[in-house]
């Protein structure tokens, strides 16, 4: 019973975390078709910054609880900055080439991030526990849980509903599902695609920022954190399939059970637990489990 | 007045001249020896390992060049030679690794590597430095499998390696906590994890019979999150839980595990834990069990040449030495004392004159003494330690007590004995008094 209560809040905590991580990636890809592998370079920036910002908070004195608004404002301003940044500097100019080539470009954007983290933070880690340890303990069937890990779900519950009512009942939201679908179709109805565009560019690199923010206080923060997310994104979101913000979820979901009972149950296997359920999802459903059927242009 | 000017010029020409060939002769008498370097300067073992093995380097070489180092190793540079460093990074795939050695060998052309930190960099240099003949020391890397399962004529390792940690940490947990009645591990999922742990739990059924085993975690390398296999830990309840973890895993998991109260439930030995205590400070628990993969840092045996170092080091870089500075200092100590064993004329001393007299070593380096009497003469045993972590909130420092050395008889297998054989055989011949 212990192991089976462990398994459950294990992977409902893991999944959150990887949601957290993935949705901001998955979305850029279902908009923009951009494989965005500098996902993992907003990773690592907002957990540089919210550590630092954390140190100096705390440094400061200042009240306790406030430290939680530091960890937003951190992916705020990260998102923003290197979102316009990217996008309006160098993507736009971009859009017209091949689908590859633009992944290769993200790619070269995250390596010069990874060095900009050098450069900015240098090697030394840096540790923002304080908000975690806040929050306390919860003890669940004996089994003491952190409340922080526990509000991570609540968090990307949040996150997941917002979305999912924003593309659901907003009109914002609508253009952005025209776009999704058909992208030369919603220039001609009059929606701002590259508009579109940038706005879903910040709000993703936010996402991916958000992600290193709110798992600043559980890890210690060293370079190269931001390579080892962009493959369980990735593995996320081919899961789900890709584009996909229910995917991301149901992907995480599935992801984040496995490993928890892997872990648990059969620890020889956690290594490949991730890619084992990628590859079965993949040999029934090759484009990932909610992929939307592509149309066929003559 | 114009009739002078060529005289002075004459004699300034032959001033110029003199001084030039002044500068060559000196030149010529100390040659260079270029050594590659290679650590962590980037990725998640540059901060807690790599740049204060770099660090430890750079301050070393300056002081070998200069003959600064205390007696007996004030004799300037390595056989008569200025060190000169190439450093190179060690973070990337096993490939881009062995490239950047056959960079440094063949592009480079240093006379000798001194480095590596991972296992798995280790494991795949030391073929290469035996196919391109390159006299390469390693320093940090523990794997045992090196010189276990291959004989090589260039390749050396003046660190101990991982079964000394393991054993020695058992018959720590025995000698303070001998009615341990479960354990467990977590150790990450690569060469020098899974030595660790399969020699400290042969060491465990070896010392504590009567112990059970009750989990045994394997999570990826810089995974970073923890909380499933803390759970698993937490409901194993194990009365020990061992761990090798280093780097930003090792602080990842501290942090984490602290705070669900591992600790509480059980004793844990971190055989690396010494790198983290100046970081995490308060944030190990009291009563963690730590180590240094030898008597280094805190650890170190006070002597001149630890006191030198230690001081020469903080004041340089305002923080302690850790262990792996204490390895890295201690690698390029053994270096010079093999050159200039092998003779310091005009000319550099041949790779195969330092290769044989760094074979079989002993000399006294920054934190112990080291002994070449593994694999041949290539491999290191020292003598280690396991203390007890305590932050002192009076003084506000992170301290080691219950501090308990073992000789290198003791937690080391004899010569042209496999490590796994020698404890699964009962740990034959050591001696621990």
């Amino acid at each position: 019973m212990l192991t089976f209560v462990a398994i459950i809040v294990d992977g409902l905590v893991y999944a959150s975390w990887l949601f957290l991580v993935a949705v901001g990636l998955t979305l850029i890809l279902g908009v923009m078709r951009v494989l965005n592998v500098a996902h993992g370079g907003f990773y690592s920036f907002g957990a540089y910054t919210a550590a630092w910002g954390i140190g100096i908070y705390f440094e400061r004195g200042f009240p306790d609880a406030g430290s939680f608004f530091v960890l937003a404002g951190a992916a705020i301003a990260v998102g923003l900055t290197l979102g316009v940044l990217i996008e309006r500097g160098l993507l736009r100019w971009m859009y017209d080439r091949d689908e590859v080539v633009i992944a290769l470009i993200t790619y070269a954007v995250f390596l010069i991030l990874e060095d900009a983290v050098l450069l900015v933070w240098g090697v030394n880690p840096y540790f923002a526990y304080q908000p975690s340890t806040l929050l306390g303990n919860t003890d669940i069937a004996a089994l003491p849980f952190p409340n922080y890990d526990l509000a991570l779900i609540a968090l990307a519950l949040v996150i997941g509903g917002v979305l999912w009512w924003v593309l659901t009942f907003t009109h914002r939201g609508k253009f952005l599902l025209a776009v999704i679908q058909d992208r030369e179709m919603s220039v001609f109805l009059g929606i701002n695609v590259s508009r579109v565009f940038t706005v879903t560019f910040v709000i993703g690199a936010m996402l991916g920022a958000l992600g290193g923010a709110v798992t600043a206080p559980i890890i210690s923060v060293t370079p190269g954190i931001g390579v080892e997310v962009i493959v369980l994104a990735f593995a996320v979101v081919v899961i789900g399939g890709m584009g996909s913000i229910a995917g991301a979820a149901i992907g995480s979901l599935l992801v984040g059970l496995a490993h928890a009972a892997a872990v648990h149950l059969l620890p020889q296997i956690e290594l490949f637990v991730i890619y084992a359920v990628m590859s079965l999802v993949l040999a029934f459903r090759p484009r990932g489990l909610f992929s939307q059927a592509q149309m066929r242009r003559i | 007045m114009s009739k002078r000017t060529p005289l002075i010029q004459s004699a300034a020409t032959v001033g110029l001249l003199v001084a030039l060939a002044a500068g060559a002769a000196h030149a010529q008498t100390a040659p260079t020896v270029n050594l590659g370097l290679v650590t962590f300067l980037s990725g998640p073992a540059a901060g807690p390992f790599g740049i204060p093995a770099r660090n430890a380097a750079e301050l070393v070489t300056e002081a070998i060049n200069k003959g600064t180092l205390p007696a007996p190793y004030d004799k300037k540079g390595m056989g008569g030679g200025n060190v000169q460093l190439v450093i190179v990074d060690e973070a990337g795939s096993t490939t881009e690794v062995v490239q950047a050695f056959r960079n440094l060998v063949q592009r480079q052309t240093v006379n000798a590597v001194v480095g590596y930190i991972s296992s798995g960099s280790c494991l795949a240099v030391a073929p290469v430095a035996e196919e391109l003949k390159m006299l390469t020391v390693f320093f940090d890397c523990g794997t045992p499998r090196i010189f276990e399962d291959a004989k090589y004529n260039y390749v050396f390792r003046t660190s101990a390696t991982s079964t000394m940690d393991s054993v020695a940490a058992a018959r720590y947990v025995k000698a303070k906590y001998g009615d341990t009645g479960s354990y467990a591990g977590i150790n990450q999922n690569y060469a020098w994890g899974q030595d660790s742990w399969k020699d400290f739990d042969e060491s465990m059924k070896v010392l504590l019979p009567n112990a059970k085993e009750v989990t045994t975690q394997f999570p990826k390398l810089f995974a970073g999150q923890y909380n499933a296999e803390i759970s698993a830990l937490l409901v194993s309840k194990a009365n020990v839980i061992h761990s090798s973890f280093w780097g930003g895993d090792l602080e990842s998991f501290v942090l984490q595990a602290g705070a669900r109260g591992l600790q509480k439930e059980s004793r844990m030995v971190l055989t690396t834990g010494e790198t983290a205590m100046f970081r995490l400070r308060g944030q190990i628990p009291n009563d963690v069990i730590l180590g240094a993969r030898g008597p280094y840092g805190v650890l170190a045996h006070k002597s001149p040449l630890n006191d030198w170092f230690r001081q020469a080091y903080q004041d340089r870089y305002g923080t302690p030495p850790v262990y792996s500075a204490y390895q890295m200092a201690q690698s390029l100590l053994g270096l010079k004392v093999a050159y200039d064993k092998a003779g310091s004329g005009p000319e550099l001393p041949s790779m195969d004159a330092v290769g044989k007299s760094l074979t079989g070593l002993k000399y006294e380096a920054f934190g112990t003494n080291v002994d070449m009497a593994l694999g041949e003469g290539h491999q290191a045993v020292t003598e280690t330690a396991y203390g007890t972590f305590n932050f002192n909130k009076n003084t506000d420092t992170p301290e080691i007590t219950n501090v308990v050395y073992y000789s290198a008889s003791c937690v080391n297998p004899p010569a042209n004995v496999k490590s796994a054989d020698w404890i699964k055989d009962g740990m034959k011949g050591a001696k621990c008094d």
